[in-house]
This record gives structure tokens, sequence and C-alpha cells, in this order.
């Protein structure tokens, strides 16, 4: 019947969800986080509402500990292609001086990210937020629907979950009650990384390999980014080539040791890589089923 | 064990060159009873296929220590039962998709409940897959939810399955069970209408017949279960000779010089140039041209995304369809109806009955819908079609429904974007049951009205012929004058006055139905009552 390739029918896919978000929620957003999958999701939503711009702005909630260069490149991309963007911080977080060093990634992520996140959404009233969260990264997103259904305080109910059959979506929401909608629940790192190279969608550079400031701290490398990130007696700097397979806050995010400077570097060094894609993030980690936990406070 | 196959996922476009025809995507379901074993088959084939990292394999027998049904050994389950009430109580509870692939084709595999409450998540997993796994303990032979399973699956219209005969190991891998179970399971589905049935004997947990022969099944000459997956042709779900249609999702129009029609195809081919039609409506226009983000493209088919742009200004919006005209190519179009006969299984707390009224969502469109007629129920253990009032959680049957507008729809074998449908709950707005538009069996109002405005006032009362509202309103009618003229007459015997017999029979023919309604409207009230109760407390929905 129809001659389309694999990645054709996921892009197609996506496209029916961001146009069927769009047609039937009453305030859309696009929670953007800069990554490589951010990167694709926002790509596809150019592609979807072409030619007419994206019917729906960005949200960036920014904890202020991301990589420098996360927020030039943010910043380039809003430029290039004419882009409404938010910017949210939770200030009580900021007066409170919470912070991945000082008070640990469990408190920083709930208080600067899952916080901070809701206060966005019920401050501009959105009821639909697509993410680019993907069922391949970890197991309690294997079981999340493409439209996920949240009560009017963004809680996550993984045993009362709404059946999606065919790619019929029930959009049917009560007041207060919000969607978080992921486009992109059936692709895997493998085709997020042969996307961008298909289609040619700058990404952070922080995903190619260079030297880089680094600290070796409990198993991981940190790059140190800026002067916040202090060092305990017997650490030090040494400049290592690494690049990041994920990207979060810089002082929670492993870097690994890499010669991929391209994107066939990228792919090849993947497939040949027996570690998962979220194991640099040590937030992951924080306890068993910890990100079904996180995800039933409003995370995303 | 299945050496060759531990690599990490390849790239895909670079490595997997399925041959001509095969598709590179196998989308499959496994399903079966409880304790059939599926988490542990999914959880080993993704282990053999070189699909679990290193990371998650330590955290595997971590956890295999702590929760895992398999001693101190790795407890394959526990790589897919993600939730922490899955792994607390050892069960599957809601549907999980799992991405992997070897050199030869990507897979995306649901693995869906066993137990009978979480039905509809099987049937999720099912909608969309080619293929399916049903699971079957050696030990046990075929259960009822088999059964069940292998009917729901057929529902949502996979047409090839593999009959996994788990556990081998525990019977001695004796071929005389695994024959017995085959010959038992062919003449079960027998009127099922599966076009591949696949019998494989495997021990998911000691991983016989799994990437390779079993030693210990020398008797089984057939494929191990992952080349089989790896090379096995399914035929495309839909029907070839279909329509064009596309189902307008979103009308974009960013400017005064640009109005387009966004929507992902559902059937068929379109060309620009093309005649169309738009549905319900009948008006006519041209394809002018056929948008995409990476260029104007001269045709396009099922499942591309697009924006199609008309010759004329005619009037559609979300919801509608975008259809071949009528004689413009050969292929089954979209009919357009207003009452529709079709399948329900029924996925949410609201019965389903005659009266009961739905949101109902199919394509793009949403429109409201009462139930006017219940066919039968089906057995889904017998597959036997049996009388019912209503249908509840997880039950199968037969509907008529009534639309508050017209819309443009195909049979669901013929075409399940246009013939799948799902009704929602008003108040609570769940899911309430999956739909499945049948053939029409019964002609339809305005495609073959009698003669003349009593003919048709005369239908619009009995409804159309052999639908399931005239049978119910006949039955209903006979009934209610038959029992007026019993009443008649036993007082009209006992009275002996043929006057005192009239109005006895009239007075019941009149005043028992206002009685009933009655009856019934302060039931509705108390009912609505207690959910407007239930939905405030948002407890119970």
């Amino acid at each position: 019947m129809s001659t389309m390739t694999h990645l054709q029918r996921l892009e197609a896919e996506a496209i029916f969800i961001l146009r069927e978000v769009a047609a039937t929620a009453e305030k859309p957003v696009l929670l953007y986080s800069i990554g490589k999958d951010s990167a694709v999701l926002l790509h596809l939503a150019m592609k979807a509402f072409y030619p007419g711009k994206l019917p729906f702005p960005l949200l960036h909630v920014d904890t202020g500990w991301k990589f420098r260069e996360m927020i030039s490149f943010r910043d380039e991309t809003v430029k290039r292609l004419g882009l409404d963007l938010l910017v949210h911080t939770n200030q009580e977080g900021v007066k409170a001086g919470i912070g991945p060093i000082s008070h640990g990634s469990q408190l920083h992520t709930d208080v600067m990210k899952t916080q901070g996140l809701k206060q966005a959404l019920d401050l501009y009233g959105f009821d639909a937020a697509f993410g680019g969260a993907r069922r391949d990264e970890e197991k309690s997103r294997a079981k999340e629907r493409v439209f996920s259904l949240r009560s009017p305080d963004h809680r996550w109910d993984p045993k009362n979950q709404r059946p999606e059959p065919w790619s019929l979506y029930n959009t049917r929401k009560r007041q207060g009650e919000s969607f978080r909608v992921f486009p992109l629940s059936n692709w895997t790192e493998a085709d997020v990384w042969a996307y961008v190279a298909e289609e040619n969608i700058p990404v952070v550079p922080l995903y190619f390999a260079k030297p880089r400031p680094v600290v070796a701290r409990s198993g991981s490398l940190i790059m140190r980014d800026d002067e916040r990130l202090t060092l305990a007696p017997g650490e030090r700097v040494e400049m290592r080539k690494v690049r990041f397979r994920t990207l979060g806050c810089y002082p929670l995010t492993g870097a690994i040791e890499s010669d991929a400077e391209t994107l066939d570097g990228i792919i090849a060094e993947m497939n040949a890589s027996r570690a998962s894609e979220r194991q640099g993030r040590l937030i992951d980690h924080d306890g068993a089923a910890s990100m079904e936990a996180k995800k039933q406070e409003g995370y995303f | 064990m299945g050496a060759a196959l531990k690599l990490a996922a390849p790239s895909p476009e670079v490595v997997i060159a399925p041959r001509a025809g095969q598709r590179a995507l196998l989308r499959f379901i496994t399903c079966g009873s409880v304790d059939d074993g599926k988490s542990t088959l999914i959880g080993r084939i993704l282990y053999e296929a070189g699909a679990v990292f290193d990371d998650h394999l330590e955290a595997l027998d971590r956890d295999s220590q702590k929760f895992g049904t398999n001693g101190k050994a790795l407890d394959f389950a526990l790589l897919v039962d993600g939730l922490a009430a899955e792994r607390e109580q050892g069960i599957t509870i809601d549907v999980a998709y799992r991405y992997f692939s070897t050199p030869k084709r990507h897979f995306i595999v649901a693995d869906t409940p066993g137990h009978e409450q979480y039905t509809r998540n099987m049937a999720t997993g099912a909608s969309t897959a080619d293929l399916a796994i049903l699971l079957v303990d050696a030990r046990k032979g075929l259960l009822p939810q088999t059964r069940r399973h292998a009917f729901i699956v057929a529902s949502m219209g996979v047409k090839q399955v593999i009959v996994a005969i788990n556990k081998m190991d525990l019977v001695g891998y004796d071929e005389a069970v695994f024959r017995a179970i085959e010959a038992d399971f062919r003449a079960t589905v027998a009127s099922l209408g599966f076009t591949g049935i696949t019998c494989i004997p495997v021990s998911a947990r000691a991983g016989d017949n799994l990437t390779e022969a079993s030693p210990a099944m020398p008797w089984y000459r057939g494929s191990a279960l992952l080349p089989l997956l790896e090379t096995i042709d399914v035929a495309p779900r839909e029907a070839p000779d279909t329509a064009f249609a596309l189902p307008v999702q979103w009308v974009n129009r960013p400017n005064a010089e640009f109005r387009g029609f966004s929507g992902t195809i559902a059937s068929g081919r379109v060309t620009k140039g093309d005649v169309i039609q738009a549905l319900p409506s009948g008006r006519e226009s041209r394809i002018a041209r056929i948008v995409t983000a990476d260029g104007d493209l001269e045709s396009a088919s099922a499942g591309q995304a697009v924006t199609l742009v008309l010759e004329d200004e005619i009037d559609l919006s979300r919801g509608d369809l975008i259809a071949a005209a009528s004689g413009a190519r050969a292929g089954v179009r979209p009919r357009v109806r207003q009452n529709l006969e079709a399948r329900l299984i029924v996925t949410g707390e609201k019965r389903v009955e005659p009266g009961a009224e739905f949101f109902l969502k199919l394509g793009t469109t949403l429109v409201q819908a009462t139930v006017t007629g219940l066919r039968h129920a089906i057995d889904i253990e017998t597959y036997a079609s049996v009388p019912a009032r209503g249908l509840d959680l997880n039950g199968i049957g037969v509907v008529s429904l009534r639309l508050d507008r017209q819309l443009g729809v195909m049979d669901y074998a013929t075409n399940a974007t246009l013939g799948g449908f799902i009704l929602i709950d008003r108040l609570s707005n769940e899911t309430s049951a999956f739909g499945f538009v049948l053939p029409d069996t019964s002609v339809v109002v305005q495609e073959n009205e009698p003669a003349g405005a009593l003919g048709r006032v005369l239908l619009r009362l009995i409804g159309p012929e052999g639908s399931a509202e005239r049978r119910e309103r006949l039955t209903r009618a006979s009934w209610r004058l038959a029992s007026a003229l019993a009443v008649g007459g036993v007082v009209g015997l006992a009275s002996g006055q043929g006057g005192a017999a009239l109005l006895a029979g009239l007075a019941d023919l009149v005043l028992r139905p206002l009685a009933r309604a009655a009856h019934d409207a302060i039931w509705a009230r108390v009912i609505e009552r207690r959910d407007a109760a239930l939905t405030l407390d948002g407890g119970g929905i």
C-alpha cells in the first residue's frame, strides 16, 4: 500500500499528534528543554503547521543550572525560527538558594523542575503541554500514554490511564485537568539520531566530543561549566575529550569519554554502547521506581 | 544461546534492508492468561536480541533478588513490568511498549495484561498490531482467557497469530501435549478468520525455541520464535482497493492567501488535479496542491500527513472528510451515515444499553451518539450470540447507534481509521467502549425510502427494515397491544360489560407506559445524582 520508511511513519504519527492537540486544546504549549528530543519535537511541530506558524508558544523551565551552551543554543534557535519563547524559573527556589550541589539532586529537581513546571503551567493556564519523552527511555515511561491526563494538581495516575486504541485519542477533560502529550512516544534513541541526521536538525554542540573541563566525582565525569561547581579536597579539573548523551542540569549530568565529533560518530558509538542513554542522568537513580514517583508528582 | 543476535540495536536505515515487499517494522502483541509467562518471554527476547543495556541488566539483577519469582536467577518479567504496583504484585496491569531491532527488522512489542479486568489494555495493544503471540501454558492447555484473547485479537483486526505453547520444560518436552493443544486451538478459533496460525513449543524461562531450534525438542521442525518474527510476511491491515479519504484535522490558514486542510490520509491515494468530494456535505472540488514542509507532492497515499489545498472555496472544517468523488476511481468509498451498526468492546464503567448517550469519536470527528438497540451480546468464551439487556465492562456485543449528525465511515474490516471509533462517557469523560463499524445489514433510510410522506413517517416510527430499532419497536408495540387485549379481555369476562372491557384495555394501553416512564425517570434522577456525587469526590470513576 504505502512505501513509507520507518522514520517517515514515525514522523507522520508525530505530526498527527501535534495537530490533534492544536485542534482540541484551548491553550497548548511546547515544553522545550533544548536537548535532542526537544530539537526533533520542535522540527516536527514546524513541519506539522507549515506554511503556518506554530499555533503555540515554547516554554523553557530554567533551573538556573543548565549548561551555558544550552542557553545560547536556545536563544539562537528562537531567533532563527522566529518563535515565541516563555522562560520560567521558580523564584521561590531561587530565593531559598536551592541548587543541585547544596541541596542534592532530589530536592533540586523537585523544586526547580517539577514545581517550576507546575507554576508555569498554572501561571499561563496551559491545558496541554507537549514533551519530548520517549517510551524507550525508562520503564515507567514505557507505560505512559501519548495523551497523558493530569489532575488539576498535575498528578499522574498510572493505574487509571485511558486506553488509546488505534490513533484515536480521547481528548475530553474536565475544568482544571490537563494533558501531557508525547508525540515521540514510539521513537527510540536511534530513531532520534537517524532523524537528526536525515533532516539536518541543529543540536546543542555538547552532544559532540571535544576537550572539556571535567571533574571525576562518584563514578561520573562532571563538567565544570562555571565556578559554582566547587571542588572537594583532592578533586581537580582536567581537560578530557568528552560528550553528553543526554543534557540536563550540568552538575547532574555525566559526560562520557568519546571521540565522536560528528553525527555518524555519535550513531556508531551509540550502536556499540552497552549502557543506556539515561545512565548519565543522576536523578533517575534516586530510588527504586523513582521516575514513576517523580512523574506522579507532576514531573514530565 | 543466540550469540549471533547479541548485538546492540543497529542503526535503522543503515543495517536493515528487508527483502522486497517485506516491512521493515513489525508491531506485535503478546497475550495470554495470567502466569502464562508473557512478560518473561518478552524480557527474554529483548535480552537475547541484545536490547537490554548493561545498566538495566544490573538493575534487573538487583530487582530479581528483591521481587524475582525465579529464585536468585534473572527474572526477565521485571524488565517489562515497569510500574511499582506491577512489580509488587508480580502481574502486568498496563500495556507496555518495547522497542528493539535485529539486523532484519525493527520491532514494537506491546506486552499486555492477562487479567480479565485489564482487557481494554490488551485490546489497545492489539489495535495497532500486525501479529499476535498468544501464550498457552502447556500444562493447562486452552483456558477461557485464551479464547477471550483470541476473540479480541481477531476483533481488532489482527489476522496472523503465533501460538507459543510455553513451559514445555514442565511437561517433559512431550510432543503429544503440544499436538493436542495445537489441534484444540485450531478447532476453537476456526470461525475467527485468522489467515495465518503458527504453533511453536517453547520454554520462555529455559530459552527453548526462542532464538534457535531447541535440542530438547528435535520433533519440532519449524522455526524458532525470533527467526519467525524476523521473516514472517504480514498482510496489511487495510483492504487494498479503497478510495482516497482524508479526515480534516486542522484548517491551516496563516494568511488570507493560503487555506489548507491538514490531515493524515486514512485510505487510498490522491493526486494533484483529482476531483474530490467533501463529506458529508457532498460538495465537489479539485486538489490544487498537496503541501508538505518538504515541498509540494504530485501524489500521496495512506499514512502520509499532508495539507491539501482545493481549487474552490468550499465549506470544510475539522471532522469532515475529503474523499475521492464518486465514480472518480474504482475502490471502496466512505459512505455517509447517521445510523450505525457496530460491534462494541466495553472498556468503561458505564453500562451500554438502549437509550444510553455517549460522545463518539471517529477519525477526527466528535459527535453525540445514542444507543438505539442492542442486538445481542457475544459470549466471549463460546463465541455464541446471546440475548442481553445491556453490556458492562469487558462485555462485547452488537448495537445500533443513532448519531446527532451525518458521518463518513467505512466498515472496520475495510479500514480501521474510518471504521474504528471510541465511545466517551459524557459525565466522566472516560473511554466507555471501542467500536467497530459493521457492514450495513439494513437498507438505510435516505437511500431507499418508501414512496410518500406516510411511508416516511411510518419508517421513522418503526425504524429501517431489518434494523434492531425496528425489531425492538415492533416487539414493544405488539407486546403493548397483547397486554391491553388481555387486560380488556379479563375485565370484560369478569364484568360481562363490553364498555368496561374497552375502558380497562385503553387504560392499560395508556397508563402503564406513563407509569413506567415516571418510574424510569425517577431512577435516572437517582443514578445521575449518585454519579455526580462520585464525580465530585473524584472517587470511583
